[in-house]
């Protein structure tokens, strides 16, 4: 299974990397590989220039500023798994990391590859959808920062055009103190998930709900936020019962079905990883449930 | 198709070549160098036979150019044993515990707990089972390869 | 016999080389000059070919050659790829063209063949070749296959029916009769494919100096490989050399001949260069062989003590397009249902169906696990249904070792009647059942239940066939130098036959095992060989092994006998010398005494001399040799996703002497992870127009070290009294239960619910759907 042949660019700037992209036709960006690549060796992704953002300046970095995460688009899935920057400031980011892959793809794997890449059961994609995050996108036209419920467009596809670019990705932070939940059911270790669940709550001392954030990996082409859920935990007391309702409400959302796994059962899984994401946040947050 | 050339560090020696774009790592490793102890069992990044190191690093070498790796520091199961030919622990333990049948998927199994151990000195049984995930074994149902993971992980600390 | 090897947990010999990376699999073997090749392959399931161009193929730069089957030489050409297993029920045979005439018959089936300077410019230029196909219907599924007005499979076969074979003893209908509880079961099983870690490879060099065309395959069946070349391009056996070096797995798949290894060596003849294939994993899932569907429905009649009195039923089998393994699958099941349970009448139906999909052939287990899973299935249904322990009803049931020999009515696969010669089946599951602490697995699932946890225990037993003929060879040969050569038919993908052979020449002859050059899989190096399937290997081949050292020994201990001017009783052999007891010990090194017998021109041999020291010998087993084994497995279910979690492990099982308990204990270890994979992942899966759908590793699922405990294996070495060694086969032990095991154990667990499986692979989606239709969630809440 060898890539039909193309033509191979290492620019070392971002100007240099965008400019490549306006001019040349069937160009894509290659960031980790560990998506692209097995596609072009399939020959189901054929391209004439791979424009290889490895050496290009300033796309690696992890930063809290006003309130963010910023996250350079380059930074591979193992930088972000050992910083202590995002333990610290967005556990479920650095819960969600175990579950991506194996060692071999999260060594080379990156958060930028991921999102534009866009596998409905990806996890890095709920993160974001979970924290609201900003994507940052350059091209020879300057850059544009898109919220992420405004960047997905379809099955495994962004709105990023061809000869754009995403730099970073702006993750919100939650307040000191919040508490997350990040549950997905696989068939085997590291597969892709069938259904997950990504969780954030901001929780009062009173056990009540300040804020709720629930998004589904694996159910629709993109991640889902559950707002009815959503809705019905915030301003309540957090207890069993809560959390049964707002997970029931997985329970009539539309869902993908393919020979992996039917709709039914996603639902059903949505369900389930709601319901124990939630539960491990409320244990995070000292409620016995 | 532009050509490329490449210099880069393979098991501490310099290399060069001249590669096609689409040359993967796999296939300069095996047919440029003619170091074949990496294997390809899917070319889609699943069973992890191709696993090298790059700068210390597990990588599915049939999803990496060629062309990505100038500059870089690779070693594959060849340079692991001493000059001499002596194997080391991790082999040693291989060898002491059945860990391998047909011996396709072991180099990869090699290259990806060499990382493993460096990072995990003192891992536990499921630590080891966790870290092999992305290694495909269709021989040994696994039990030989955690048995010398553990046997070497001890030794290596008897060692140091 | 000396005791030294033999038995011992000895390292293997295999070992250096694959650890430090100098293993040799085909696509390592370096030939200068080799040109690489790419198939093309039929994207339609069933359809006509009505034209090829090529010429646009052929017009890309540093393409050598596209041939299709014209450019083939006689009888290539003309001729079908032979089947090598005919039976008398066989209606149709059907088997490939090397290279598609006129009609295609599953995706994947090879139609062209492009040789260019390199794999990369070969898939350019195959994607290039233009196939004008007329599509067809195609019928994918088997149980549409047999339906009256289905398509056709083949457009000349009417019924899509291969075979019909009845497999009877006793009055079956008169037990069922006169029974007082009669329990019927639909059972289904999916096998998937061996899934090698390494695909298949060739590569062929034709050398006009020698007229020698060579062949390197990874194949188990390297003198069933030379045959059929020879015979497919008009060559002489003795031009044609085939070797199978390192292979990386076999499981099944690389036991027959495949179109390819007919295509390679006609390329390479026909270029005058040397040609090498590749097969990539996509290839693979579309054509290396693969074991598929067997749907059962099956009743067992039972008196009020849950002892049989008959079992009867039918089996539907697909076997896909092609047979070039005859029926052998389907007719092993059959033959196995009865198992190490008295059956005193039986009747099994078998139909064989042609479908749209690649040809199945056996993997590991071969038609067994699928026998096993229904008879097992059937035994807990009669537990269940009379409230008795799983283990109880089977042990009510077994054919008691004073009943040995015992023939259970029914000729095998191997042409002979099926009777048991030895094994104590109960015995064998007394062991599993204290090793896997069954009797105290109530109280633990009661106090897992308490917690909302749900665990269950699942037993299977089974009885195999193994150690098949008609032969395995093996030459040992004292060389000039002092070493040993052993040569041998029998070849090696991971089982340790190299470091098993030489531990049984080692001991048997006095050498050190340091000292044996082994040359496994190599036509040139014995004249007749068979391959590596159905654990055949260390009965025959060890047997042999054993002869020939025996009479090798002879031979040494005879010369040196009359060299040193002593009996022959006084010479002991040990460590690679002849050495006289007594006195100052004279003794002769064994590179001496191959000197001394390879005799001196014109000078006559004097009594007791032999030319050289060798001997090769060819052991035949009377009949296959019966291996039994019991599984018990303890799982968590978790009811919510369906998730299945093996708690633990266990196998009792009786394969014989071991030769080499490191080695067995690895067999069944591997095995019992290829049936984690048939009970719970593995399924290849196609669409209503025979579209495969499963074709990456994203999608076929094979078991990850997180799936597959380490066993508790306990030995039961009974010696086989049909071969010398006391041996018998254990390659596949480990996967024919535990389809059974798991699937009973998740029934077990989820006994609260009352759901019933009888299939495999059983899915989380399957159990939660289950599950669901038993009320389960209305009930959790």
């Amino acid at each position: 299974m060898k890539p039909a042949a193309f033509d191979y660019h290492a620019p070392c700037t971002l100007e240099e990397a965008v400019g490549l992209l306006a001019g040349l036709d069937n160009a894509k960006v290659l960031a980790g590989g560990q998506s692209l690549v097995p596609m072009m060796n399939f020959r189901y992704v054929i391209v004439d220039h791979l424009v290889d953002l490895a050496q290009v300046e300033g796309l690696r970095s992890i930063t809290v500023a006003g309130g963010a995460l910023r996250i350079g688009a380059m930074t591979s899935q193992r930088e972000l798994e050992f910083s202590p920057e995002v333990a610290q400031h967005c556990p479920l980011l650095g819960e969600a990391l175990g579950h991506i892959g194996h060692r071999q793809t999260r060594n080379r794997g990156t958060i930028g590859g991921s999102l534009v890449h866009a596998d409905p059961a990806a996890e890095l994609p709920a993160v974001c959808a979970a924290h609201d995050a900003e994507i940052e996108i350059a091209s020879t036209r300057g850059v544009r920062a898109v919220p992420f419920r405004d960047f997905t467009a379809g099955f495994m596809a962004t709105i990023v055009g061809p000869d754009e670019i995403v730099i970073a990705i702006r993750l919100p932070l939650w307040p000191a103190g919040h508490v997350h939940g990040f549950r997905e059911f696989a068939r085997r270790r590291g597969d892709f998930a069938i259904a997950g669940a990504a969780v954030l709550l901001d929780v009062g001392p009173d056990a009540r709900v300040r804020r709720a954030a629930i998004a589904l990996c694996g159910i629709a082409s993109s991640p889902i936020r559950l707002g009815e859920a959503e809705a019905l935990l915030t301003a309540g007391k957090l207890d069993a019962a809560a959390i049964k309702s707002a997970a029931a409400a997985a329970r009539t959302i539309e869902s993908l079905s393919d020979i992996h796994a039917g709709a039914d059962y996603r639902r059903h899984l949505a369900e389930v990883m709601t319901r124990r994401a939630l539960a491990d946040a409320a244990r995070r947050a000292g409620i016995s449930l | 198709m532009s050509s490329h050339t490449i210099r880069l560090t393979v098991n501490g020696r310099s290399c060069e070549g001249s590669v096609e774009a689409r040359i993967t790592l796999a296939d300069f490793l095996r047919d440029g160098l003619g170091l074949t102890g990496t294997h390809l069992g899917c070319e889609h990044g699943v069973c992890g036979a191709c696993t090298v190191l790059v700068d210390g690093h597990t990588v599915r070498a049939c999803l990496m150019f060629a062309a990505q790796a100038n500059g870089r520091e690779v070693t594959t199961v060849e340079g692991l044993a001493a000059p001499s030919g002596a194997l080391n622990a991790l082999q040693q333990a291989f060898h002491d515990n059945h860990g391998l049948q047909c011996g396709f998927c072991t180099p990869g199994m090699l290259m990806t707990l060499t990382e493993f151990l460096h990072d995990n000195p003192d891992p536990s049984e499921a630590e080891v089972r966790e870290a092999l995930t992305g290694n495909l074994c269709r021989c040994t149902g696994y039990a030989g390869i955690v048995a010398a993971a553990l046997d070497a992980a001890r030794r290596l600390r008897q060692e140091a | 016999m000396g005791a030294r090897q033999f038995g011992a947990r000895v390292k293997r010999l295999e070992d250096p080389a694959l650890l430090t990376g100098a293993g040799r699999f085909v696509d390592d073997v370096k030939l200068p000059d080799a040109l690489l090749a790419c198939f093309v392959r039929s994207p339609h399931a069933h359809a006509r070919i009505r034209s090829i161009d090529v010429a646009p193929a052929l017009a890309l730069a540093g393409v050598r050659a596209v041939l299709t089957v014209d450019d083939l030489p006689e009888p290539m050409r003309s001729e079908r790829i032979p089947n090598l297993m005919t039976n008398p029920a066989i209606k149709v045979m059907r088997t490939q063209h090397a290279l598609a005439r006129g009609e295609v018959c599953h995706v994947g089936e090879p139609v062209a063949v492009v040789i260019a300077e390199s794999r990369h410019i070969a898939e350019d230029a195959a994607a290039l070749v233009e196939v004008d196909y007329d599509v067809l219907p195609a019928v994918a599924d088997c149980r549409d296959a047999i339906k009256p007005g289905a398509p056709r499979a083949h457009s000349d076969i009417e019924d899509n029916i291969a075979a019909e074979v009845r497999t009877e003893y006793g009055d079956v209908d008169a037990a069922f009769a006169g029974a007082p509880h009669v329990y019927e079961e639909t059972l289904w099983l999916h096998r998937g494919g061996g899934m090698a870690m390494e695909t298949r490879a060739v590569a062929a060099r034709y050398d006009a100096a020698s007229d020698l065309l060579t062949v390197w395959s990874s194949t188990q069946t390297p003198h069933l490989g030379r045959r059929i070349i020879a015979d497919l391009t008009g060559r002489h056996p003795e031009q044609v050399r085939v070797i199978a070096p390192d292979v990386g797995g076999g499981f099944g798949p690389k036991a027959p001949f495949y179109a390819e290894e007919a295509v390679i060596p006609a390329a390479a003849l026909r270029l005058g260069r040397p040609v090498k294939w590749y097969e990539d994993r996509r290839e693979h899932f579309l054509s290396a062989t693969q074991e598929r569907d067997q749907h059962f429905q099956v009743a067992i009649a039972v008196d009020r003590d849950g002892k049989i009195l008959g079992v009867r039923g039918t089996l539907l089998h697909d076997t896909g397009a092609f047979m070039p393994w005859g029926i052998i699958m389907p007719y092993i099941a059959a033959v196995t249902i009865p198992g190490p349970y008295v059956v005193p009448a039986y009747r099994l139906a078998c139909t064989v169906a042609i479908t749209n999909k690649v040809a199945t052939t056996p993997v590991r287990g071969a038609g067994r696990p699928q026998a096993v899973f229904a008879m097992e299935r059937l035994m807990d249904r009669v537990a269940r249904e009379l409230d008795l322990d799983r283990a109880e009803v089977r042990r009510r049931n077994f054919i008691r070792p004073e009943q040995m020999p015992y023939a259970v009515g029914l000729i095998f696969r191997d042409g002979m009647p099926l009777v048991y010669h030895g094994g104590d089946y109960p015995r064998g599951q007394a062991a599993a059942i204290e090793r896997a602490a069954y009797d105290g697995f109530r109280q633990r699932q009661a106090k897992a239940r308490a917690q909302g946890r749900y665990l269950g225990i699942g037993i299977a037993n089974y009885v195999e066939g193994t150690g098949l003929g008609p032969f395995e060879g093996v030459t040992v040969r004292v060389l000039p130098n002092g070493k040993v050569a052993v040569a041998t038919g029998a070849t090696n993908q991971g089982q340790g036959q190299r470091t098993a052979l030489s531990q049984i020449v080692a001991d048997k002859i006095g050498c050190r095992i340091a000292d044996i050059v082994m040359t496994m899989g190599d036509t040139a190096a014995i004249s007749q060989g068979i391959g590596a399937f159905a654990s055949r290997q260390a009965v025959n081949a060890g047997s042999s092994a054993l002869m020939a050292g025996e009479a090798v020994r002879s031979k040494i201990v005879a010369l040196a006998a009359f060299t040193l001017g002593v009996a022959e009783d006084e010479i002991e052999l040990a460590d690679g010398e002849a050495i006289a007891r007594g006195g100052n010990q004279p003794r002769l090194s064994f590179g001496e005494l191959a000197r001394l017998a390879q005799g001196m021109p014109g000078v006559s041999f004097t009594a007791g001399q032999t030319p050289g020291l060798e001997h090769t010998a060819y052991f035949t087993a009377p009949q296959a040799s019966y291996c039994n084994g019991t599984h018990i497995v303890e799982v968590e279910v978790d009811v919510e996703t369906g998730g299945v979690t093996l708690v633990n492990y266990t196998v009792a099982h009786d394969s014989g002497t071991i030769i080499n308990p490191l080695i067995v204990e690895g067999q069944v270890q591997g095995g019992v992870a290829h049936g984690i994979g048939n009970a719970l992942f593995e399924w290849m899966k196609y669409d209503e127009n025979a579209q495969p759908l499963t074709t990456t590793f994203a999608d076929y699922l094979l078991p990850v070290a997180t799936d597959v405990p380490t066993c508790v294996i306990s030995h039961i070495e009974t010696p086989n009294p049909l071969n010398p060694l006391g041996v018998k086969g254990a390659g596949e032990g480990g996967t024919i239960p535990a389809p059974a095991a798991i699937v009973g154990a998740i029934e077990d667990a989820l006994a609260p619910f009352g759901v019933h499986f009888a299939e495999a692979p059983l899915t989380p989606e399957r159990i939660v759907a289950a599950l669901r239709a038993a009320g389960a969630y209305e009930r959790l809440g």
